[in-house]
């Protein structure tokens, strides 16, 4: 098992016929991800080829739906587009959209968001994030899948990079499922809906939390660790020497007066139970010894 | 990205909402002939983007031109919580009768818009939010539907503003929520809103955010601020770098935000062993590590007089190791002289590390120190950068 991607997932790519979205089709095959379809408006009816694959092209995220049975979408379409793909995605029931596309202004989050709140039928991960991967299985996103293998660990995180460092130093290790919730001031899916799952997940033995600084999620992820999860947690927090008031990359990354400092999460953690690391690689080592301490005890 | 209080007002007037007679200037002379031509009693109110500008004595009544030109030429350069007004704003004053307060702003934790309005304007709200949270009524507002004049006169019933009052202020909310939607701002606040004696309503000040992530659909460029065009973050932006300067000694260039936050966190961290030796600015480089783009980084990080050493932290996932290794040695052979300036701490990991170590050995720059690991790559940084 793995949570919100496996094996079975089938998976459409809309922007499939963009430089990025190519790309980024074929390493997604490569990994072994059931990729069936692609949309781009317009060119529908066309085929595009990846080695021994031909995947077909269609107008819409709905017939996509209707011929291949796709039930997940990951969106490689510009900013400006991006609204009305989340939302064509949303309108035809895809289970989940994963939103790569960096830069689409919050207005459009916002609305996509609420839209897929009252559908009630799509889990939104992004925008602005490197999807997901369940090692072995399949791939939703940008996420190398190379640098490491499956395994008991279940990772979120804000961060693509810091995921891929994690990811690499447990690679021996292994994960079921690393997800790159996104560094946008507002994402769909949240440290808290990865922590339900992973908790829910029999495959998923400890979770990596990786948060950073801006807005109060990894304070509200602490108190439901504290509440809910019984699995144990590590954590690592970036951005102890951000400046108040500038963004720091990703365009929810601030510091705003005395709110969203990575002291205030770290602390959060701490009091919920979580070991936080000081850099990513002492986090490493502190799975590590987590994991060590539980097969000695069992 | 923040707006000065004349460019809010300027926004706000052109979506209807009232605000006072009024232009910035930005010599006392200029401020005068504003006076002059307002024909009446103004206020001098300095232009920075922070807040208590009235206890610092940025904000001052005059009343006729003589005295404006006097207060300007005292206001102007005045330092207010280290930001320096370089332009006051000269408009008519107001006198209010009462005043409120009213705000829109995008809320992350429950993904959604949110409108506070309250009867206790012209004060700090978050003292009001602290000391009497009900007079501060807060409302999700759909983003779909949006604050229409029903939703408008929820607010100002809610918030118990006078009853005779709450037709005049449900105006200027539905048209403050245009200025929300139609300029992609984060942030919409004005505080006071003020009910002047005659049943005017006005914003005597504003403050917006705008979306900069929006800036494609926008006209927004002219609100950059023109202090920002200066120095090293100007260069970077032009460049299209992601930079932020600060102010210690370890130049940091990686890929990825996490990464490169967490980086400045690692070399301060080991900069403790060396005399609190810290990370010199965040610089972004992204996905794709090509040699103009790592050499106009180590362009920017260079030109900064305060870097002692720099430290280049990068992951190979989608980009390789090895293709990255080749930029930095193209890159450091574009730079010339100033590539051997100072010492280059690389730390490859990731995707074809090896690779990209043996290609920088092989390079055999005498300033280049390649580290395995990211904590010993900030180690060594901050020893060089100490020594």
């Amino acid at each position: 098992m793995a949570v919100f991607l496996t094996k079975d997932s089938k998976v459409l790519v809309q922007g499939m016929t963009g430089a990025e979205g190519a790309r980024h089709t074929a390493r997604m095959l490569a990994a072994g991800t059931d990729v069936v379809a692609g949309v781009t408006p317009g060119k529908g009816g066309r085929t595009v080829d990846f080695g021994e694959r031909r995947l077909p092209v269609f107008d819409s995220v709905a017939a996509a739906v209707t011929q291949t049975g796709a039930d997940v979408s990951v969106v490689f379409v510009p900013p400006r587009f991006a609204r009305a793909a989340v939302e064509e995605a949303v309108d035809a029931a895809v289970g989940l959209c994963v939103v790569i596309t960096e830069g689409v202004p919050v207005h459009d989050t916002l609305r996509f968001w609420a839209r897929a709140q009252a559908a009630g039928t799509t889990r939104l991960i992004g925008p602005n994030c490197p999807g997901l991967i369940s090692p072995g299985q399949s791939s939703a996103g940008i996420i190398p899948a190379d640098i490491t293998s499956a395994g008991p660990i279940g990772l979120v995180s804000k961060s693509g990079t810091l995921t891929y460092q994690l990811m690499y130093e447990l690679r021996d290790v292994g994960f079921s499922t690393a997800v790159g919730i996104g560094g946008d001031p507002v994402i769909g899916t949240t440290h808290i809906d990865a922590l339900e799952a992973f908790q829910n997940d029999p495959d998923t033995e400890a979770i990596v939390m990786i948060g950073e600084i801006g807005g109060d999620a990894e304070e509200r992820a602490a108190a439901y660790i504290d509440k809910h999860v019984t699995k144990p947690v590590v954590g690592y927090v970036a951005g102890f020497t951000a400046p108040e008031g500038r963004t720091m990359g990703h365009a929810g990354a601030i510091v705003s007066g005395s709110t969203g400092t990575a002291r205030a999460k770290k602390d959060a953690l701490e009091k919920a139970g979580v070991r936080v690391g000081q850099t990513p690689s002492e986090t490493a080592r502190l799975m590590r010894e987590l994991l060590a301490g539980r097969a000695g005890t069992v | 990205m923040d707006l000065y209080e004349y460019q809010a007002k300027e926004l706000f007037a052109r979506h209807g909402v009232p605000v006072p007679r009024g232009r910035v200037a930005s010599t006392p002379e200029e401020a005068r002939s504003i006076a002059e031509e307002l024909r009446a009693p103004v206020v001098v109110k300095a232009q920075v983007k922070t807040g208590g500008r009235g206890k610092a004595g940025g904000i001052r009544p005059a009343p006729g031109p003589s005295s404006t030109e006097a207060e300007a030429r005292h206001v102007i350069g005045m330092d207010i919580k280290r930001h320096i007004a370089r332009t006051v704003l000269v408009e008519q004053a107001t006198v209010p009768f009462e005043e409120y307060y009213a705000a829109y702003l995008v809320d992350r934790a429950d993904r959604t818009f949110l409108a506070m309005v309250s009867a206790r304007g012209g004060m700090d709200i978050e003292e009001v939010a602290a000391t009497d949270p009900g007079a501060l009524v807060r409302m999700p507002i759909d983003p779909v539907r949006g604050v229409d004049r029903e939703i408008a006169l929820e607010l100002a019933a809610r918030a118990a503003l006078p009853e005779d009052v709450r037709e005049a202020v449900a105006g200027v909310l539905v048209r403050l929520w245009q200025v929300m939607v139609e300029e992609d701002a984060l942030l919409v606040e004005v505080n006071p809103l003020a009910c002047t004696a005659d049943g005017r309503v006005l914003a005597l000040d504003g403050k917006v955010t705008l979306d900069a992530g929006a800036g494609f659909r926008h006209d927004h460029e002219a609100l950059a601020d023109p202090a920002e065009g200066e120095g090293l973050e100007a260069v970077a932006r032009a460049r299209k770098l992601n930079y932020v300067k600060l102010d210690g000694e370890v130049g940091v260039i990686g890929n990825g935000a996490g990464l490169v936050m967490s980086t400045l966190d690692v070399v301060a961290y080991a900069g403790r062993g060396f005399g609190g030796v810290r990370p010199a600015n965040f610089l972004d480089i992204g996905g794709g590590a090509s040699a103009q783009v790592m050499a106009d980084a180590l362009d920017t990080v260079l030109a900064d007089p305060g870097v002692r050493s720099v430290l280049v932290n990068v992951f190979g996932g989608i980009t390789a190791c090895d293709a990255v290794a080749d930029g930095v040695v193209a890159a450091l052979r574009m730079l010339g002289e100033r590539g051997l300036s100072r010492p280059v701490v690389v730390r490859l990991d990731g995707n074809n590390a090896e690779a990209g170590r043996a290609i920088l050995a092989a390079a055999r720059h005498p300033r280049v120190r390649v580290v395995t690991t990211m904590d010993d790559a900030a180690e060594l940084a901050a020893r060089l950068a100490a020594a």
